[in-house]
């Protein structure tokens, strides 16, 4: 989810993301469950419909769409060895329309809204998980992504340029401290912006 | 403007005493502090919104104890901190923004409307929906500001902002600490930033060794670094 969300006015995206959560939910469970290439042609349809609908373009659809195609790369093969043509066929047209459906969601719908979204449907559960302290978890979660790939990359440079390619300690001990002493500084940062206030 | 008073304050780390008794009242519109790594200047900006505790001594803000009104404190006090990668919560823009005012507890609208201002005046508006990971370090430190100005404190504390950014972004910044209408306390190395403000503390081993105006105090800090 980040970076992802391709901003627009669609009445995809316009759509609340609770909603588009439990159609999402309803359409890979119906897609698991359908057992026959044309029923799959016409999920198919629907998912290329919302991408147009959405005005996603084919090249930001495309890249959502194509790291499944490694492993179908594989999968598909051993599926057809095993298990018939039609049976591989179905299972990679399933995956392939899994991964589209909900890239169509997370292209259309901002972190904070799929946030909102989970702390709605974790209100009735208030009692014993606070909702907001949840959201925020997974929002500092997503967000330390880039973060940490930041920090490892300026370890790796720097472990490179002092001619320790090969040594674990030379990763490890930097990254270690460096990720601490960056959750601190989050930690404060969360604080000064009255964050559990 | 508010009133920020310390009253015989010291911090202490371990054995170490980092503020050394500190009586100070802040009342001027623009205030610098500038001293060595090392001299105590960032723990001092840190008390004013709570970030750090007194070991002994008390801060207020406009009469309220910093330890005892932590919330309402620091609904007043915004805090900028040097490295705005570890500021940055939400991933994007227009949501890290947003995420200050999630404890205003405002309707979605003037949200909305406070968060798009805050953008424009920052120049922000083309970038809102950008992943704040990939904005350079100016822009980021850009975003650091407005996501504190959002939430309209009456105090913006700033540490070191312009440290980590090249000569033409941190001139951006400055311009925009000149436009502020908000009492602005930063703490900084650049001297020239500090050159226009209306008093500089100059700080040494957790003590203050001059406070005047900038042209007094930073001249004592030249002489003091040699």
């Amino acid at each position: 989810m980040i970076g992802v969300f391709h901003p627009g006015s669609s009445v995809v995206h316009r759509t609340p993301a609770l909603v588009k959560l439990g159609l999402l939910a309803v359409a890979v469970t119906a897609t698991a469950l359908v057992g026959s290439l044309p029923a799959l042609g016409i999920v198919a349809a629907v998912a290329i419909g919302l991408f147009a609908l959405a005005r996603i373009p084919v090249r930001i659809a495309w890249r959502q769409v194509s790291p499944i195609l490694w492993v179908l790369a594989f999968a598909v093969p051993v599926q057809w060895i095993f298990a018939g043509w039609e049976a591989a066929a179905t299972m990679g047209a399933r995956l392939v329309l899994a991964v589209a459906l909900a890239a169509v969601y997370t292209l259309t719908t901002t972190v904070s809204a799929t946030l909102d979204a989970m702390q709605v449907l974790l209100r009735p559960f208030a009692r014993w998980v606070d909702p907001d302290r949840v959201g925020l978890a997974l929002a500092l979660a997503i967000r330390c992504v880039p973060l940490l790939a930041d920090l490892v990359r300026e370890v790796l440079d720097a472990r490179k340029a002092r001619g320790a390619e090969g040594s674990l300690t030379a990763l490890a001990v930097p990254v270690i401290v460096r990720t601490l002493r960056t959750a601190d500084h989050l930690g404060e940062a969360l604080m000064a912006r009255g964050v559990d206030d | 403007m508010s009133a920020i008073r310390f009253d015989g304050v010291s911090h202490r780390f371990g054995d170490e005493l980092v503020v050394d008794d500190v009586t100070l009242e802040l009342t001027e519109r623009r205030i610098g502090i500038v001293g060595a790594n090392g001299s105590g200047k960032s723990t001092l900006a840190r008390m004013v919104n709570g970030l750090v505790s007194p070991t002994a001594g008390r801060v207020t803000v406009d009469g309220l104890d910093v330890a005892r009104h932590g919330r309402e404190v620091r609904r007043r006090v915004g805090f900028v901190f040097t490295n705005a990668d570890t500021q940055i919560v939400m991933p994007t823009v227009r949501e890290d923004v947003a995420f200050t005012l999630r404890r205003h507890r405002l309707d979605a609208a003037t949200a909305a409307a406070r968060v798009d201002a805050v953008l424009d005046r920052f120049g922000l508006t083309e970038l809102a929906d950008r992943p704040a990971h990939r904005l350079s370090g100016g822009q980021k430190q850009l975003l650091a500001l407005a996501a504190v100005l959002v939430g309209e404190p009456a105090i913006v504390v700033a540490d070191e902002p312009t440290t980590l950014l090249d000569a033409r972004n941190a001139r951006r910044i400055a311009e925009h600490f000149a436009t502020l209408d908000e009492q602005l306390i930063v703490v900084s190395h650049h001297l020239e930033l500090l050159e226009s403000f209306d008093r500089v503390i100059v700080m040494e081993e957790g003590r203050i060794v001059a406070d005047a105006a900038p042209e007094v105090a930073l001249d004592a800090y030249r002489a003091l670094i040699g």
